[in-house]
């Protein structure tokens, strides 16, 4: 059973035909052609497929992209790019966040998120919000940091984030 | 880990969707949030032919305050806007306390109230305070309305009693007598995942003893589960910490919980009886004074 699908992506119009068992992170990935999105565990557990959808930090993996007709999604492509980084990336670059880059889209996305929310959140607020998101290299100390120093920015007003 | 191919439905009403679940019976399965059905499809531990997807039917979603006391959820209500609500956090304080140890934000920003219940896993918090509340499920289908109470919606591991056609379409949690105290205490291994065990309790006070107390375990046996000798044992005492610590072992006695490679059955059995006595406390500290 297949279904034209049509969304929003980081400001974008894209539409493509895609079977209504397809993920939403697949969908973004093998239709769209938009890899930023990581799949880690394609179970809900590990984080890394993180995107917004209307504004809310949702699991890639556990949405049909059919259930995302219509709707806004931001991925990790929709922030800066590498000549122009989003305040929040060009934070946890400054801090060394990341080591292998797998996990690193999905704590990006959770993490605008939250600074979106909560524009200056104390350390265990970031803690709490970001347990949902497994990294296996940086034992997460640099990744707080990188949040923290980002919040002191005020990365969560960044308007490139908006889309 | 990708799902078995199905026939995708997306309903707009609920009448629409009972003549779907009608149509297929068991052949279908209800789509809500995803935080739980999904992976199962994506392991391909349930392989429904048909997906009937609620997320349009925006008669499903909503936030009531009950006549009197107590709050109703449409079934779609995300339990992340639960979390936020006001009426919640005024009328519902043990689910105010149990909602944000649902796993994580994005889950809770997808998974909803209605489908956690509906769901039924022994471990999860929603279950736990619908038994603990004495929760009533509001359940329609083609054939009609019925209100189950908790007791009688849970049936064991992942089971409840809706029939194949039937659909769980408000969730009615009432607030407990006035100056009651509540809490919900759970322990799991790292914040977020699935509790080991967790314990929702509430006490209320007859001048300077225990009036009535109520005590529900979670992930200790095939679904949520009241403790009622012990809390029948609790009434007339003073809640001091030995009246707690024997309520604690009463209420743990004769568990049998599983045992897996996150812990042994008395590991299971000792962490109950610890949460037993930390929410029971919490619960007295909270409760009103002499009424």
């Amino acid at each position: 059973m297949t279904q034209e699908i049509e969304i929003v992506v980081n400001g974008e119009r894209r539409r493509a035909p895609a079977e209504v068992r397809v993920t939403l992170a697949d969908f973004l990935r093998d239709k769209l052609g938009l890899t930023g999105t990581h799949l880690g565990c394609e179970h809900g557990v590990c984080g890394a497929c993180t995107v917004m959808v209307d504004g809310a930090a949702v699991r890639s993996c556990l949405m049909l992209a059919v259930q995302a007709q219509g709707k806004a999604v931001l991925t990790v492509e929709g922030l800066g790019d590498p000549d122009d980084l989003h305040p929040l990336q060009q934070a946890l670059r400054e801090r060394h966040a990341f080591q292998c880059g797998f996990c690193t889209p999905g704590f990006v996305m959770t993490s605008l998120a939250l600074l979106q929310e909560n524009p200056s959140p104390d350390e265990k607020e970031i803690r709490e919000v970001l347990s949902g998101n497994i990294c296996r290299c940086t034992g997460y100390q640099s990744i707080v940091e990188g949040v923290l120093l980002a919040a002191e920015r005020g990365a969560g007003q960044a308007e490139r984030a908006t889309a | 880990m990708k799902n078995a191919p199905f026939e995708y439905h997306a309903p707009r009403s609920v009448d629409e969707a009972l003549a779907l679940l009608a149509e297929h019976g068991d052949e279908a399965k209800v789509l809500a949030g995803g935080q739980s059905l999904v992976p199962l499809l994506a392991m391909r531990l349930a392989r429904p032919s048909q997906l009937v997807d609620i997320n349009e039917v925006a008669e499903l979603s909503g936030i009531r305050a009950l006549d009197g006391t107590g709050v109703g959820f449409g079934t779609l209500t995300r339990e992340r806007d639960a979390e936020r609500s006001s009426l919640v956090a005024e009328r519902l304080p043990v689910l105010a306390e149990a909602l944000p140890l649902i796993g994580h934000v994005s889950i809770r920003n997808r998974g909803t109230v209605g489908g956690s219940i509906a769901h039924a896993d022994a471990s999860a918090e929603l279950p736990a305070v619908a038994v603990a509340t004495g929760a009533e499920m509001v359940v329609r289908s083609v054939r009609g309305e019925r209100v189950v109470p908790a007791d009688e919606f849970f049936v064991s591991h992942f089971t409840t009693s809706l029939d194949d056609d039937e659909l769980l379409t408000e969730v009615r949690i009432p607030s407990g007598p006035a100056g009651s105290g509540w809490a919900f205490h759970e322990i799991a291994r790292r914040h977020g995942d699935f509790a080991l065990v967790g314990v929702a309790a509430m006490v209320r006070f007859d001048g300077d003893h225990i009036g009535e107390a109520r005590i529900t375990l979670m992930g200790v046996a095939d679904r949520a589960v009241r403790a009622t000798a012990a809390e029948a044992a609790l009434a007339g005492q003073a809640a001091d910490a030995d009246t707690v610590a024997a309520a604690a072992r009463e209420a743990t006695k004769d568990l049998e919980p599983a045992s897996d490679m996150h812990g042994s059955a008395g590991f299971r059995r000792h962490l109950a009886g610890v949460a037993v006595r930390r929410a029971l406390t919490t619960a007295a500290g909270r409760a009103g004074g002499s009424s």
